[in-house]
């Protein structure tokens, strides 16, 4: 039986498999790494720079890097949660996150990150930009303003579902999420409620119709729990020991 | 604590719905104890139309006219400590999904084609306060000293928050005080 390889997170010791990423491995030892374009069922995207940690003197995103034996990683650092949380503002400000009117306020994982970094305001200036919400199809609403262009939404339609749904247009602050069908709406593509891009949005952007307040708000997945302590489906607990 | 001067509070509602106010008052009796600690300047509970030089000024709404402005630079200047209180003065809130539509649109919506409106036209009295294209949190035009998040804010987290302040501590909120909804 070969030794178990081991790295340090914030001194912790964290076991890990060849080829298993920082975020995977903490993961499986229950430790939660903020993150928001991360999920364990997709290729890592790398792109949302929450999972920031300082590995041996240099920063990368947790998601994206593997594991090695003796590394030693920063991740609860005063200045990485700062830079977490300034992301997480820039994050908000960029689209039209207006919580109280957000079926998915309480079950949003944006949100949800910026209550586990205890952010009180976005800070930064509102570009309150124009975005358009495409209602077409019968089951699933696209409502862009919440979209933070996490692509997993991209990656399930492609990746699992098979059928290329969604896509990334435009370049840096006009990118924005796009529907591959000749009209551009969703309604003339095969989108079907049961595929996993349809539920698959860690915010409010891409939603089931006719489910929003099945659950109350004060009941919700965030309400009362840190997403630290009550992470994502499919990340419930760690996988080995 | 109850020896100690009395704090000053001002509190305002611009681009709001009075539901953080609402809330001020939710702490039920626990608002006897609040008087012992502080005393209201201007405010829609004292009716008083200024406000004065203060120790705490609490802004629920975001910023959404002119008089607004006038209103927010007044509190500003007088009080030690500015809040904003509540989504609208945070963000913009809800009054904010106007600012992708054009303001006259607004208006013909409100005034004219409104359900029950005939023959509506738009108000253009001169008392009226100019309005702008878009609402704006209160930040981005005055320095904001503190934020308290919450649509509106629960009564528990304003107590908290308020008792805080009194006491001379850094208001912290507990995670399940702390909501954007």
């Amino acid at each position: 039986m070969s030794q178990t390889k081991t790295f340090s997170l914030d001194g912790r010791t964290i076991p890990f498999e060849e080829g298993e990423t920082i975020m995977e491995a903490a993961a499986a030892a229950g430790v939660y790494i903020p993150h928001l374009c991360h999920h364990p069922e997709f290729k890592p995207h790398g792109s949302c720079k929450l999972c920031t940690v300082n590995i041996g003197g240099r920063l990368g995103a947790a998601c994206t890097n593997r594991a090695a034996e003796g590394m030693q990683v920063e991740s609860e650092t005063e200045a990485i949660n700062a830079d977490r949380l300034a992301l997480t503002q820039m994050l908000f400000v960029e689209g039209n996150h207006i919580c109280p009117s957000c079926e998915k306020s309480g079950n949003c994982q944006l949100q949800a990150v910026a209550y586990h970094l205890g952010m009180l305001t976005p800070h930064f200036t509102h570009f309150y930009p124009s975005r358009d919400v495409d209602a077409s199809h019968p089951d699933v609403l696209l409502e862009r303003n919440r979209c933070i262009l996490c692509e997993l939404c991209v990656r399930a339609s492609r990746d699992v579902d098979g059928k290329n749904v969604f896509g990334i247009g435009g370049r840096g602050i006009k990118a924005r999420l796009i529907v591959n069908s000749a009209s551009g709406r969703l309604a003339d593509t095969d989108l079907s409620v049961t595929d996993r891009a349809a539920e698959v949005c860690p915010t409010g952007a891409i939603i089931r119709k006719r489910h929003g307040f099945t659950v109350p708000i004060g009941h919700r997945l965030y309400d009362r729990r840190d997403i630290a302590e009550a992470p994502v489906a499919g990340m419930e607990g760690p996988k080995r020991g | 604590m109850a020896e100690a001067k009395k704090l000053r509070v001002a509190t305002c509602s611009l681009a709001g719905c009075f539901g953080c106010h609402m809330s001020l008052l939710d702490i039920d009796e626990k608002l006897f104890e609040l008087v012992k600690h502080i005393e209201f300047d201007r405010s829609p509970l004292t009716d008083i139309k200024t406000c004065g030089p203060c120790d705490i000024g609490i802004v629920e709404g975001g910023v959404c006219n002119a008089e607004n402005v006038h209103v927010l630079k007044a509190f500003r200047k007088n009080c030690r400590i500015l809040v904003a209180l509540g989504a609208c003065a945070i963000t913009g809130g809800i009054p904010s999904w106007r600012n992708n539509v054009d303001l006259w649109d607004c208006f013909q919506e409100v005034y004219h084609y409104g359900i029950g409106l005939e023959k509506g036209q738009v108000p253009n009295d001169p008392e009226l306060p100019l309005p702008f294209d878009k609402v704006h949190p209160i930040n981005e035009v005055v320095r904001v000293d503190y934020f308290l998040p919450g649509c509106p804010p629960p009564a528990d987290a304003i107590w908290k928050f308020l008792t805080d302040l009194a006491a001379g501590r850094e208001p912290k909120l507990d995670y399940e005080m702390l909501h954007y909804d």
